[in-house]
């Protein structure tokens, strides 16, 4: 069974890269985009079959180590 | 002094350490972080480097090595520890100091000197320097913008527990002497029990006439005093 954890910089929490990104799609001729903000997807394949089970589990991955709480929040998704 | 020197894969700055220890009279030990046994250490440090590779986050890997059980458990006997560069992004990480260290906000790799100031001087750590003292340290990092909400920045200054702000060499806060964007210009902070310190430039840098200076050599002689 197949997560998908998705960590973003909370908001007020400075993303450089995201400026940095925005910046470069102005240059491009994108005038259009207002904020970007970057972030990390993480693909888990969970020997699991329950996808209640496999949100859980990729859950608790996630507070214990694939985000850091204190500066990213976090989003699990479950392929079904 | 007993001291420990933790050293994880990608780790190196750890001889550079070393040598500022003896250079003080501390004879430390290389721990390799699968040890876990770290009984007899006065002082276990933490140095610089790019632990597994700064993979997912700056320190997020070593966090979790089996060494920092014993690490915790030194730190909860009142045992002193000192974390540099990577080591305080790791001592973050691990929750053993609040906040973590951001991207510079520059996006720039940094590598130059900077000038710290001494926010108090009754600590392990700073006690052989003058309170508003600056002296001169090389940072060399990615990441290095600290980072905390408000309530943990306000605790931080409430409680005294800002060791060290980037300032100009004549001890002003300034924007242009906070490079990497740091909240409140912060370089270093303290436990509670004003036993662990971590911060982001290399004091370890400049401990001898022939390395350029020795601005960072009353910081160990003051650990190793102790």
């Amino acid at each position: 069974m197949k997560a998908t954890v998705t960590v973003m910089l909370k908001p007020g929490v400075l993303d450089p890269q995201g400026k940095a990104i925005g910046h470069a799609l102005h240059t491009l001729g994108f005038g259009n985009v207002g904020e970007v903000r970057a972030g990390k997807v993480i693909e888990l394949e969970l020997a699991e079959s329950d996808p209640e089970r496999a949100h859980a589990v990729a859950e608790e991955m996630a507070r214990k180590l694939l985000a850091n709480t204190v500066i990213e929040s976090f989003r699990v998704l479950v392929d079904a | 002094m007993k001291a420990g020197i933790v050293i994880f894969p990608g780790i190196n700055r750890e001889r550079d350490m070393a040598i500022a220890l003896r250079r003080s009279g501390a004879e430390p030990r290389m721990i390799w972080h699968k040890e876990t046994d770290l009984a007899g250490l006065d002082l276990i440090v933490i140095p610089g480097g790019f632990s597994h590779g700064d993979y997912l986050r700056c320190g997020a890997m070593a966090a979790h090595s089996p060494v920092m059980t014993a690490v915790r458990r030194h730190v909860a006997r009142g045992g002193y520890l000192l974390g540099v560069c990577n080591g305080f992004q790791i001592l973050t990480e691990a929750g053993l100091l609040p906040g973590a260290l951001l991207r510079n906000a520059s996006l720039r790799f940094l590598s130059m000197d900077c000038h710290l100031r001494v926010e108090r001087t009754d600590t392990v750590f700073t006690s052989h320097y003058q309170r508003r003292q600056v002296f001169r340290a090389v940072m060399a990092h990615g990441d290095g913008n600290y980072f905390a909400d408000d309530a943990t920045l306000d605790r931080l200054e409430g409680d005294g527990l800002v060791a060290l702000r980037y300032a100009t060499p004549s001890s002003e806060i300034a924007p242009e002497a906070n490079r990497n964007g740091s909240a409140r210009s912060i370089a270093g902070i303290l436990s509670p029990n004003l036993r662990v310190l971590g911060l982001m430039p290399h004091p370890e840098d400049l401990v001898d006439p022939l390395m350029g200076g020795t601005d960072g050599k009353p910081l160990f002689d003051a650990l190793a005093a102790a």
